[in-house]
Parts: C-alpha cells; structure tokens; sequence
C-alpha cells in the first residue's frame, strides 16, 4: 500500500510539472480532505443502518439456517476436509457471512477458517489448495444486497437506487464461478506437473 | 424488471423485521448494536478514505490517470467497456476506501443512472479488495507462498468486469 501511495504522489508531481498542471495539483491535494469527510457522512447514516438490519438477521439465526443449506454444495469446493471438522465449519460462517454483507464478522470467521485449515493439512508456509480456494471465494463478491452501493446511488439521486442489484447478481455469480474453475483448474495443472517432476 | 426492482429495498427491511418477529429476536436492541457497529466502520475507514481520496485527487488532476486510461482502452472498449470507468479496474483490486471514493466521483460526475454510473455500480458491487483480502488471509495464519491465488483471483475479477459493461448494456433499458 505504501508503495502505491507513493507512486501516485510522484506519478502525479512529475506529470504535473511537465504539463504546467502544478496549481491544480494543489488545489486537488487541498480538497481531498473535505471530500473524505463529506463520503463519509454520506455513508455513515447507510452504512449504520444496514448494519443494523443485517444484525437482527444475524441474530434471529439467519445465518445458522443458511449455513445447514450451503453445507453440502460447499463441502464438494472443498475436497478431503473433516466433514464435521472446525475447519469445515468456519468456511461456511465466512461465506454465509459474505453474503449477508456482514463485513465485520466474515473476515475473522475467515481467519479462523485458514487457521483451522493450515492444522488439518499440515501446511507450512505453503497454501494448500484449499486454502486458496477459501482465499480466492473472499475475493470475489457474493454480498446479496450491496447496500453502500446503493445507498451511495441514492444520494447521487439516482431514479431507482437499487435497479443495479440484478446485474450485480448476474455478474457476482459470473466471477465467483470463474474464480473457483481458475482454482480447481489451476489446482489440477499444478498437481499433474508435480507428478510428473517426480 | 424496473417495477421488481422497486420492491428490493423494501422486501429486505420487512423480510427481516418479519423474521425477527417470528423468531422472538429483540429487533430494537439487535438494530442498535448492528448500526453501532456500522457507525464504527465508518470512522474507522474515514483515515484511510483521507489520503486516499487526496492521492487519487492528485492523480486526476496531474493527467495521470488519463494517460493510463488511454494505455487501456483500446482493449476494454472492444468489450463495450465505458472509458470512464477503467480507473477502477486499477484502484479496485488494491484498495477498498480508494475504489469508494473514485465511484462517488464517477457517479456525481455522470450521473446514478447514466451508463457509466450504472456499469461503476456493477462494478462495485460485485467485486472485493482482492489483493488486500489475500495479504490479509495469508498473512495472518503465516503464509509466505500463495501460489496461484492471485492468478485465480484476478481471472474472476477481469470476467466481472467485462461482465458488468455487458450485463448493463443487455439488461438495463
């Protein structure tokens, strides 16, 4: 991150002294600020009450009634894990919690779940492939209702704020799929080389 | 669809309040933990939307980003994918607040439902800080090879995108 910070300040110092475009990139420099804590407040207020909303979900056992849905499509993902293992368990609190846009809460289930995973699999400071497939799944959005997006919208006066939420189904599930084919078939190229390294 | 979608917000609010009821849940006190949470979050982020919104600012301002935008659009148009939005390809991946605040400028500048506010939307909603959700996922149980995650990840990420240009221009009236 730090690296990129700096690479866009020089980035644009050079460009800008090239172009004669200095006093804008003051000016730009000087906004920036504002503007933070403007989103911000524009956001707070969504943000809190999503979160909100979510958490009655969470505590109504949401999230337990869908994780005893999405056990057994998940545990096929993941191949030779206990299917009553701790491990196993976490992964579906991560992805149940992903898709309820439960931010706070997913990240550690995460967590947890490749902890749980590096014992099962005896990993060292090599993934495993599970351990990618589990990492790969949480970079790929799979939030039901992306609800900063829309709010965000809404603010920006949008005719019908949440009349994207289709196309992001449509394209979540697209790039999700990809994403675990890349893993599974990335998994069955290596695996085959290694084979055949022996 | 556009008379569907009227409805989400609202079916979301009431199916889970319903819900709540059925389940004896204590919506008022499970509400106000939740959206403190949420208030949290959002002061939390604000640090790093500081910097990041100025960096980007200065970036924009500098010509920069017009200079990569142009590297990259003779591919990205191919697939009808709006000029406007290829900084986000390059900011998403890297940086959550970034990538927020790059979207808010998007949108106020050409509009919520204009095309490219529409496929920025896509965009958004449908992808992850991916190389930040990575160094955290591996960084925490200690592992230094990640192997092929990045490549698979990225793969996702690039069909998501050619996705939303697509998906907007066939779905959305």
């Amino acid at each position: 991150m730090k690296y990129v910070i700096f690479f866009m300040c020089a980035a644009s110092f050079v460009a800008s002294s090239l172009t004669g475009r200095i006093n804008e990139l003051s000016n730009a420099a000087l906004t920036g600020c504002k503007e933070a804590v403007t989103l911000s407040i524009t956001l707070c207020g969504a943000i809190a009450f999503w979160s909100g909303i979510m958490n009655i979900a969470n505590r109504s056992g949401v999230v337990s009634f869908l994780s005893k849905i999405m056990f057994r499509p998940l545990s096929l993902l993941f191949p030779g894990i206990k299917k009553n293992g701790k491990a196993m368990q976490y992964i579906v609190l991560n992805f149940i919690s992903n898709l309820l846009g439960l931010g706070n809460a997913s990240t550690p289930l995460g967590i947890n779940a490749m902890r749980e995973l590096k014992e099962e699999e005896n990993c060292d400071k090599t993934a495993s492939r599970n351990m990618i497939m589990l990492v790969v799944m949480n970079t790929a959005s799979i939030q039901f209702f992306p609800s900063t997006i829309v709010a965000l919208r809404a603010s920006h006066a949008a005719s019908n704020a949440a009349d994207i939420v289709p196309c992001v189904w449509i394209v979540s599930l697209c790039s999700l799929s990809i994403s675990i084919i890349s893993v599974i078939l990335f998994g069955k190229f290596t695996a085959r080389r290694n084979k055949s390294n022996e | 669809m556009n008379e569907l979608t009227d409805f989400i917000v609202p079916i979301v609010i009431l199916g889970v309040i319903a819900i709540g009821i059925i389940a004896h849940t204590d919506i008022f006190d499970a509400f106000t933990e939740g959206a403190a949470e949420g208030i949290k979050t959002t002061i939390d982020i604000l640090p790093a939307l500081i910097i990041l919104i100025t960096c980007i600012n200065m970036f924009k301002a500098s010509g920069c980003l017009d200079i990569l935008t142009n590297i990259v659009s003779p591919i990205t148009s191919i697939f009808g994918f709006p000029d406007e939005c290829v900084p986000l390809i390059f900011v998403r991946p890297l940086s959550g607040s970034g990538a927020l605040s790059m979207f808010d400028g998007i949108i106020s500048e050409y509009g919520a439902d204009s095309i490219v506010g529409r496929v920025a939307s896509t965009m958004m909603g449908s992808s992850e800080t991916t190389f930040y959700t990575v160094a955290v996922y591996f960084g925490a149980v200690k592992i230094k090879n990640s192997r092929y995650a990045i490549p698979a990840a990225l793969t996702g990420d690039m069909i998501g995108w050619i996705a939303s240009a697509l998906a907007v221009r066939l779905i959305m009236p």
